[in-house]
């Protein structure tokens, strides 16, 4: 077997044990291959569990820029005992094995195509380091030292790195470099006679684009959006939108000298409370979000139906895990699009944000804001585990510092006074959205009672058909206007003409690029347009109509989107092709290109043999 | 709901508060509750204390559940904006509420059903915040929109209209309010106006998670002999341990009282709250005892009301997680927004 040759372009899977310290050194790798100006994008793979479960980082290096996950290991990097076997077996024919080789395995838990680089970690920190807590660290940073030695991973940069890390920490940074050291002393002394054929070289592929993870860009941007209020309840993936928004408002929004701070974040007692807190805020005035995932959407109902029926502002921050019930809480999937899209009894619908990566979830939790606002209505930012909790290359965060935070229809004091007719559900402007006063305004004129029940244009409970009927029509009104409002999607044409489209959204868009790319250079031509919001524009329906087939590319069982489209067009299904992938992990270029080539194929013949290694 | 509007001809003769208004300001639309309600003798109480305190109207914003007391926020202050949410959520929307704007007065009134059955979970939690709130349980002891079931601080023992004995334990919301850190526990009965109104207005002054249990019968479906929370079983069974005068400035009068017999509690805002003991061992300041005392006397068959505990120096959720002076609702983009040069230096971060 022909050992793996590539230069910036292989996948390395580092397999560890929860809870041992491998993730700062895993990261430290990964953010020394972007500094060398090489794209990567590494993914956590991580169980439901503090201490002692296996978890998995996997950095895909890709200088040409492909940061969707590619499926398949070229350098397993096995440190944990527990999942040995099933780590070799993943490995590429002609990958390679990086192990800790203190304790000697027999050859059967080897494989004859992979190359084995063993080298004695316990035994080396052992001997360096008699704290029992260092001999457990410096093993990671030792290996991501021997690691640079064999892909020519500049250890300078490694160092730069550690300095920026331990800046307010001076007593760590030396450690720490001698661990670097040491690993790549001893991985120069007994592998450079016969090198590795993955190597890292030197790039400007990097650019200005930022490193984050999505649920950090969410959080700040809701600092940006002016989030005031935020009641939230601990839930994997979504926790640490809210330790984002903390920490941003710790640096941004705390006064100096007295320590108050401009926003009020409460851990409620649940999701119920949560959204309940949010409505409170929005109702009042304030700009309030939460951040929550499916099983908190679920508790939820109720009162999204309520902010929808009563129209009160609501940012919903879902970091989508796998479900249903607990799920895959540690899993990716996009699979709470109809629950959040329809959410709670009767006629109901919410506005959804689609973003793709950090800096959309950044761009769009601040637009999210301005939007709940503007349509006096829940809006949800749908992420997932995917985008949230991986960091990602992505373009940097942008804020023009003219634009003023929307507020919608909030009538003042002064139009009251100057006797400006106010009916809290009445359509004056005929975009179905009307004025709210905020509690407290004025006193005498303005002020309304809130419910969930049918009530006339001016607030007045009525069970009146007709008084129920309008309010249902104008509901409808307002979620046609905000068509115009929402974030329009992407169009990606492909290079010739063709009678096939591919709509996808969210976290899919890295791989399903990718796997566009690969398709042409296969002769196989499809034309994208990744969705960004929901209630859907219109030219989504001109896409498919433009289309003989169009295939729905979604991270989920039961093709949501697609039910969707058919739902809301009132598209023959046929005419939309589902490709459907939800065991958790995140959708591949490999598997988008083979599904793609397979039905593309079984309708007009395409070169078979040439496609078969886009699914290995 | 009502739909009913109520005249709003105003009699010259009416008597005009500090701020010019007179108490028909502080009304609401016609009551659809039963004749006799307990409830409506809740609103008329809040009409009253809120008129004699002279508080702007449309600086309260009032909150309420789902059930026939949540109801009743339309039947009094009618300039205030007011809440009607979703059933037994009340106390988280009103949490937000106030986060949003703390400068206005929140007013939460909900029923036994609402805040001890399906909201018993926000309730406890509103409180262990310190949400600076006025809380009014309804209590009757039964669902009547839905006609007649027992709710859960209903006693063992006490029988329905349809004759079904209870045989689950009462919840008891003052013990809870006690043991959960309200800094204003009260208990009241709705027949009893001159403890009620002064008790209201300890509340609205009171800077803390203010709860008042009100018992408030239900002449429908809970007014029976062998109900435990009818007008006669109540009065029979009412043990006031105080009286409390509410006073707005602290340079009032103060009238001759043998020692122990008045307690004077200043609030965050001047006003005193002055208790004539009924009961000369009771200590309103002592959470502990309080406690003790009304389990002993609960276990006595009796209903101990009055103001059962206050917490002078009480601190409410805004000044533990210490948010700024200013409403949050009246924050603009530049106070907000730490701007495009903030957020170059976080880009340089991240790469």
């Amino acid at each position: 077997m022909k050992p793996i040759q590539a230069v910036n372009d292989f996948v390395v899977k580092f397999a560890n044990v929860n809870g041992s310290g491998s993730a700062s050194a895993n990261e430290l790798f990964a953010k020394a291959i972007l500094r060398m100006g090489v794209p990567v994008s590494p993914r956590n793979i991580f169980p439901s569990n503090i201490q002692g479960l296996p978890t998995w980082y996997e950095v895909r290096v890709c200088e040409a820029g492909w940061l969707g996950r590619r499926g398949g290991v070229d350098l397993m990097v096995a440190m944990n005992p527990q999942t040995w076997d099933a780590d070799v077996k993943e490995i590429e024919p002609g990958g390679y094995l990086f192990h800790d080789s203190t304790k000697p395995l027999p050859k059967s838990k080897f494989r004859d195509d992979v190359r084995v680089l063993g080298m004695p970690i316990t035994q080396i920190c052992n001997a360096t380091y008699s704290d029992p807590r260092q001999r457990q660290i410096f093993k990671n940073i030792i290996y991501v030292g021997a690691l640079a030695q064999l892909l020519g991973l500049e250890m300078q940069v490694l160092e730069t790195l550690v300095g920026e890390q331990y800046r307010n920490k001076p007593k760590l940074f030396e450690p720490n470099v001698r661990a670097l050291r040491i690993g790549h002393e001893h991985a120069r002394e007994h592998f450079a006679d016969a090198p590795i054929g993955l190597a890292l070289r030197r790039a400007d592929a990097v650019g200005e684009r930022i490193f984050v993870d999505g649920n950090s860009a969410a959080g700040l941007g809701c600092v940006y959006g002016g989030a005031t209020v935020c009641a939230w309840y601990p839930i994997t993936p979504s926790t640490s939108v809210v330790e984002a928004f903390d920490k941003y408002c710790n640096k941004y929004r705390t006064d100096a000298a007295t320590g108050e701070r401009r926003c009020a974040i409460v851990q409620a007692e649940d999701e119920i409370a949560s959204i309940g807190m949010v409505i409170g805020a929005g109702w009042n005035g304030a700009r309030a979000f939460t951040a929550t995932s499916g099983p908190g959407v679920s508790l939820m109902t109720e009162f999204l139906g309520l902010a929808h029926f009563a129209e009160i502002p609501a940012t919903i921050i879902n970091v989508q895990r796998g479900g249903p019930s607990t799920g895959m809480p540690t899993r990716t999937q996009q699979a709470d699009l109809v629950a959040c899209a329809y959410a709670s009894h009767g006629d109901t619908r919410h506005v959804l944000l689609l973003p793709q990566d950090p800096h959309e979830c950044f761009e769009f939790a601040a637009s999210a804001l301005d939007l709940a606002d503007r349509l006096q209505t829940p809006v949800f930012v749908m992420s997932d585990l995917d985008i949230g909790m991986n960091q990602r290359l992505c373009e940097p965060f942008a804020w023009d510092d003219a634009r003023v935070h929307d507020r919608g229809k909030v009538m003042s004091a002064a139009e009251l006074e100057a006797g400006k007719d106010f009916g809290r559900y009445k359509d004056v402007d005929g975009d179905g959205i009307p004025w709210r006063t905020w509690p407290g305004t004025h006193p005498s004129k303005g002020a309304y009672f809130t419910r969930g029940t049918s009530r006339d244009p001016y607030a007045r409970y009525s069970e009146r058909g007709a008084d129920y009927v309008y309010n249902m029509q104008r509901l409808l009104r307002k979620f046609d206007t905000a068509k115009a409002l929402l974030p329009q999607p992407l169009l990606r044409r492909a290079a010739r003409a063709t009678a096939f489209g591919a709509i996808h959204f969210g976290s899919t868009a890295p791989a399903m690029d990718e796997a566009i790319s690969v398709l042409e250079a296969r002769g196989l031509q499809l034309d994208t347009l990744r969705i960004r919001a929901f209630p859907f524009a219109d030219s989504i329906a001109d896409f498919i109509a433009a289309h003989e087939r169009v295939f729905v590319v979604e991270q989920n069982r039961d093709a949501q989107l697609r039910s969707m489209l058919v739902n809301e067009f009132e598209i023959d299904p046929a005419r939309l092709v589902p490709i459907l992938h939800y065991d958790g992990t995140p959708i591949t270029a490999r598997f988008i290109a083979h599904a793609l080539a397979e039905r593309l194929d079984a309708q007009a013949p395409a070169p078979r043999e040439a496609l078969a290694g886009s699914a290995r | 709901m009502t739909y009913i509007a109520k005249p709003s001809l105003h009699h010259p003769s009416l008597t005009c508060n500090a701020l010019g208004y007179t108490r028909r300001d502080y009304e609401g639309r016609i009551s659809t509750l039963c004749a006799g309600c307990g409830h409506d003798s809740i609103s008329a109480a809040i009409v009253r204390a809120c008129w004699e305190l002279a508080i702007e109207p449309h600086r309260v914003a009032k909150l309420s559940g789902i059930g026939c007391s949540s109801k009743t926020p339309d039947y009094f202050l009618s300039p205030s904006h007011g809440f009607n949410t979703v059933h037994g959520r009340m106390p988280s929307v009103l949490t937000g509420a106030n986060l949003a704007n703390r400068e206005l007065l929140y007013l939460g009134v909900s029923g036994d059903g609402d805040s001890a059955s399906i909201g018993i979970g926000q309730f406890v939690h509103a409180i262990r915040r310190g949400v600076n709130m006025v809380y009014i349980v309804e209590n009757n002891g039964v669902y009547g929109l839905t006609k007649g079931q027992f709710s859960a601080t209903a006693d063992a023992g006490s029988v329905s209209k349809k004759g079904v004995v209870n045989t689950d334990a009462p919840l008891d919301l003052v013990g809870l309010a006690l043991q959960l850190g309200a800094t204003f526990v009260a208990r009241s009965f709705s027949g009893d106006k001159e403890q009620l109104v002064p008790l209201i207005k300890g509340a609205i002054a009171h800077r803390g998670a203010a709860i008042l249990d009100v018992l408030s019968p239900c002449v429908t479906f809970n007014n029976h002999a062998g109900s435990t929370k009818s007008y006669d079983y109540v009065r029979e069974h009412n043990d006031a341990i105080n009286k409390l005068d509410f006073i707005e400035a602290r340079e009032e009068i103060v009238v001759d009282y043998a020692p122990g017999e008045l307690i004077e509690v200043e609030q965050h805002d001047g006003s005193v709250l002055r208790l004539r003991k009924v009961d000369v061992a009771y200590d309103p300041s002592d959470r502990v005892a309080a406690m003790r005392y009304l389990h002993e006397r609960q276990a006595a068959g009796e209903i101990p009301t009055g103001l059962l505990y206050v917490e002078e120096n009480a601190q409410d959720l805004h000044a533990r997680i210490r948010t700024v002076a200013a409403p949050l609702n009246t924050l603009d983009t530049a106070a907000l927004c730490p701007g495009a040069a903030a957020l170059e230096k976080i880009n340089a971060g991240l790469r």
